[in-house]
């Protein structure tokens, strides 16, 4: 049938052609433009009707448009639609004055904190009973985190370390030469390297490595009520679940440092040895600088930022809500509190070594 | 009446495992045709080669006049537009609420303005009883509702073929005794031809106009015929199935 047309003719209006979805949309709109208050329309021409065809009718005839010869087919179709009554559409969305908006914020910010700290509580207190009875923690699993945080980000982070190294002793290099210093690039790289630069470069590579996935992981068996069969068992998901990665991330994340320390110097000594500085002499002046105070408050910033990207994690992982996209929201707010809470548990430290003197 | 869908000679199977051998049949328009079998016989299988979702080894497939094996892009597209499909656990994307679940179709596939699609859209979810329900989100809909407004909007573009993979899975018999009524009064007033994959022997006697029956043992086609029939069938696998009474308490 040719292309549906709607034409004046003496009573009203006819329809011509096939009332479809693929047809429709020229005569729909152009039907806006008309008052159908009391208007016949005629539908005798009208051939195939559809689901789309029928709700146009369904809006003419809302608007106060009288339909006449309707053939059987468009008829049981408009009457499954109910034609008396009409649309019930949404309620209009109220938009919050921004006093209430800041309001609402600040309450869910509230809420999120004090969740927070019931997290920081429960964690530790699960901490204290594997503490005191060692058996409770769930070994295997302990050791599988281990290898999953810790052994498999080796390549990633010699990566990135090596590269550091490289980059950090090169741009100190240029400028120290000028002062004939370029010998005290290793005392730079060192210290560096060992109290800041190591710990944060890999807890920012296993925030992005882990603390997602421990979020994505837990998120995921929170949507699929898996964490409820978990409970309906017996088992606590903060001994179950929480426990070995949170324990996994403070042991991983030292070691995993001293192996970025290491590589990193590794980097800036093939620097220091294009600018004619020894190796033996790269030792010795970074033997000279770096002590063991150095290393072990570096160790301490390691193991505190592993305990905040894996509890975090496993934090944001528990809080997801339903719904495929509560795991990308779950994972997204891990990533980006990890990053924030890291900067943050760093500046504190730095406060208290000053204090300490070291 | 004209024939929506036709097999001919279709082989389906996965690797090495063959599933289905030589399946043949055909629906008429307006057909309301379950597919059955116990499980692993191969009923969702068919289906989702119906769909075009999977190639198969080899056979035909013609949808609404359009052969589906082999054809290229534009030829498939053509099809999809055709054919409607309601997923097992209803599939609704989780991120949207109900009315937008069924106005993404229309906005890509239709040239209507939003507000047509507004009122479109509404009167989909009315034909299903879920009109109140428009701004919810589909994790605060009921199992059942949700398969209503997966109903809804596999019917958004108005398709002629409609294919409904398990519709009362997991439901509760009342639930499924709506759901069913609503399929058969969607097909009687929609005119549309009805797919339906299901093992409820409740279901197959509310819905069906005819039945296929797949069998494992054979990959392939038991028997096609009207559910009163196929009781009534001298085969004694067929008539297993359907007088499958259950005993009141289980035999252990």
């Amino acid at each position: 049938m040719a292309e549906l047309r709607l034409e004046p003719v003496d009573a009203g209006y006819q329809l011509i052609g096939d009332l479809t979805l693929a047809a429709i949309a020229p005569v729909w709109l152009a039907s806006r433009q008309i008052n159908w208050q009391s208007q016949l329309v005629d539908l005798s021409q009208v051939g195939h009707c559809d689901g789309a065809g029928a709700a146009f009718l369904f809006e003419l005839g809302q608007s106060g448009a009288q339909l006449r010869n309707l053939n059987a087919e468009t008829q049981r179709l408009l009457t499954a639609l109910d034609p008396q009554q009409a649309l019930l559409l949404s309620p209009q969305k109220s938009r919050n004055k921004p006093i209430t908006q800041i309001g609402h914020l600040t309450r869910s910010a509230v809420r999120d904190f004090a969740a927070q700290i019931t997290f920081i509580g429960e964690a530790a207190s699960a901490l204290a009973q594997v503490i005191v009875r060692p058996q409770r923690l769930r070994w295997r699993e302990f050791l599988r985190q281990c290898e999953l945080t810790g052994a498999n980000a080796l390549p990633i982070i010699s990566l990135i370390s090596l590269l550091l190294g490289i980059i950090l002793a090169f741009q100190s290099a240029i400028p120290m030469r000028q002062f004939g210093a370029e010998m005290f690039v290793a005392n730079l790289l060192g210290l560096s390297l060992v109290r800041e630069l190591g710990p944060l470069i890999t807890a920012i590579v296993l925030a992005g490595r882990s603390g997602a996935a421990f979020a994505a992981e837990i998120g995921t068996m929170k949507v699929n009520e898996e964490i409820n069969a978990l409970v309906t068992f017996g088992y606590q998901p903060m001994h179950f679940l929480v426990l070995p990665r949170l324990l996994a991330g403070v042991c991983m994340l030292p070691l995993l440092a001293i192996w970025s320390q290491a590589i990193g110097m590794l980097g800036g000594a093939l620097v220091m040895q294009g600018f004619g500085i020894p190796l033996a002499t790269f030792w010795s002046q970074l033997s000279s600088q770096v002590d063991a105070g150095d290393f072990f408050g570096g160790m301490l910033k390691a193991a505190a930022f592993g305990l905040v990207v894996a509890s975090v994690g496993c934090f944001r992982g528990l809080g997801t809500g339903t719904g495929a996209s509560a795991v990308g929201a779950a994972t997204t707010r891990a990533v980006v509190n990890i990053l924030v809470l890291l900067v943050i548990t760093d500046g504190i430290l730095a406060v208290v070594y000053y204090h300490l003197g070291w | 009446m004209s024939t929506v869908i036709e097999v001919r000679h279709l082989y389906c199977g996965w690797g090495s495992r063959t599933i289905l051998e030589d399946v043949n049949f055909s629906v008429a328009r307006g057909e309301v045709v379950t597919i059955l079998g116990g499980s692993g016989c191969g009923k969702s299988t068919l289906l989702k080669h119906l769909i075009g979702l999977y190639p198969p080894r080899s056979g035909s497939i013609q949808v609404v006049g359009n052969e589906l094996v082999g054809s290229d892009s534009k030829g498939r597209e053509a099809i999809l537009r055709k054919i409607g499909v309601m997923y097992q656990s209803g599939a609704l994307f989780g991120s949207m609420s109900i009315l937008d679940n069924i106005t993404l179709p229309l906005t890509s596939f239709s040239q209507l303005d939003t507000k047509a699609i507004d009122t479109l859209a509404r009167l989909k979810l009315r034909l299903v009883g879920l009109e109140e329900f428009a701004d919810f989100y589909p994790n605060e809909l009921s199992g059942g509702m949700q398969k209503r407004a997966a109903i809804a909007r596999a019917m958004a573009l108005d398709p002629q073929i409609l294919f409904l993979d398990e519709p009362s899975a997991g439901l509760d018999p009342i639930t499924s005794a709506e759901l069913d009524r609503l399929i058969r009064r969607l097909a009687e007033t929609q005119g549309v031809t009805m797919m339906v994959v299901t093992h409820e022997l409740a279901s197959i006697a509310a819905i069906a106009d005819r039945a296929i029956m797949l069998d494992k043992s054979i990959k392939g086609i038991l028997a096609i015929d009207t559910p009163a029939a196929l009781a009534q069938s001298s085969d004694e696998r067929v008539a297993s199935f359907f007088n499958a009474q259950r005993p009141a308490r289980a035999a252990v």
